[in-house]
């Protein structure tokens, strides 16, 4: 039987050859025909979730705790110190200087990272900001929202902060940042799926290994190290993303 | 809460009776203290309404310790000018498993108060209501200005009813 290891889409497209090599080790190291297959958007990734082709994923807030309380998955690891932290930000010679300065028909550019945006809906409530009063330009990834901001075509942008602080200093000094997220809590979840549920042990005490016998290839994936994940520290998570979705 | 809690600011003294019967004496001032910029205030209570965590932010917004603020229960953030059907139709809702959001002004330990939009889901586990977990954002200020106007009104009534 082979297995599917996914990512979310939100990833950074520059750590990709660390998560092949990842794969690999992992394959080698539990014995799973294990194969990484990677989507370029959230509906495609959703599509083979739904349709019971995913074993292990690195996902999202959002998409942990759907696949948590709907489909079965068991938590298995979590990035140390790396918590999902949301930033606004608009053009360096925008007027806005602190949320309660932005008005209604704001003009947001955006990917389709779903806690990245209900956050910044959140972080936008203070001016009375609701989501209907937002409209949406969609862009691939963050260096596209960027540039949406640069030229004009929005006002505001919701970046992922890891993402935000590691584009080009050129583009990030054509932008400023308004207010950054200290929510410290809501991070991605390494998952196993219903196929996997036996070898849960086995698949953290790998991940968990790799912290002392594999730094440099926890760098290329943007991480500094794993930690354990038990079930009721994820439920957590989960009951708190829960409060966030009105 | 006492006097000295006040540190040299002038407050009114109020007594608060809470659903358990329990009734205790707070000073409080009229300053407010803002909501901090993009953090949540986040608490877990047992299903009585004993706080069993609460996270720095709500540490810093109550004046408390974590320590004061663990093993009590939530209402001793209560402050006099919220009424209390605010408060039993939150329990009303949770009790039923159901998650419940509105407007709160809260009290510091030192008097002062601070406003949030809160959210309260009951913790489910193998369909057990087995504690609640509450959030809390910043709220904007016209729905500040709207609630505390509604809260006064209500607060009015009841105390008219205990007359």
């Amino acid at each position: 039987m082979k297995y599917t290891l996914t990512l979310s889409p939100d990833f950074n497209t520059k750590y990709l050859a660390g998560w092949f090599v990842l794969n690999t080790r992992l394959q080698k190291q539990l014995g799973l025909p294990l194969h990484l297959d990677l989507f370029t958007d959230f509906s495609a990734c959703h599509a083979a979730i739904d349709a019971g082709k995913i074993d292990l994923i690195y996902a999202n807030p959002a998409d942990g705790a759907m696949l948590l309380r709907e489909k079965q998955f068991v938590p298995v690891v979590h990035p140390r110190m790396r918590p999902d932290e949301t930033i606004i930000a608009v053009p360096v010679d925008s007027p806005v200087n602190r949320i309660e300065d932005f008005r209604p028909d704001l003009r947001v550019a955006a990917t389709d990272d779903p806690e990245i945006n209900m956050i910044g809906q959140i972080l936008l409530e203070p001016a009375d900001i609701t989501p209907a009063d937002i409209q949406y330009q969609r862009c691939e990834n963050y260096v596209l929202v960027a540039k949406a901001l640069m030229n004009g075509q929005a006002d505001a942008g919701f970046f992922l902060a890891e993402t935000f602080a590691e584009l080009s200093p050129t583009i990030r000094n054509r932008l400023r940042v308004i207010l950054k997220s200290q929510i410290h809590v809501i991070h991605h979840l390494f998952l196993a799926g219903p196929r996997l549920t036996n070898q849960v042990d086995e698949i953290r005490q790998a991940l968990l290994a790799m912290n002392d016998t594999e730094p440099g290839l926890l760098k290329e994936i943007g991480v500094t190290g794993w930690q354990a994940t038990d079930a009721e520290e994820a439920e957590f998570m989960v009951d708190l993303m829960d409060t966030l979705v009105d | 809460m006492t006097l000295a809690d006040l540190h040299g600011e002038s407050g009114e003294e109020h007594w608060l009776t809470y659903y358990d019967g329990f009734r205790r004496r707070v000073f409080v001032t009229h300053r407010e203290v803002p909501f901090p910029e993009g953090k949540l205030i986040v608490s877990r209570t047992d299903p009585s309404g004993v706080i069993t965590h609460a996270n720095q932010a709500f540490v810093d917004m109550s004046g408390y310790s974590e320590d004061e603020l663990v093993g009590e229960q939530h209402y001793i953030l209560r402050h006099p000018d919220m009424p209390a059907v605010a408060f039993k139709g939150l329990w009303d809702t949770i009790s039923q498993g159901k998650k419940w959001h509105g407007y709160v002004k809260n009290l510091r330990k030192d008097g002062a108060f601070y406003w949030v939009y809160a959210t309260v889901v009951p913790n489910i586990r193998d369909g057990r209501i087995v504690s609640y977990t509450s959030v809390r954002r910043k709220p904007s200020r016209r729905k500040i200005e709207e609630m505390a106007a509604l809260y006064k009104s209500l607060l009015q009534e009841e105390q008219g009813n205990r007359q």
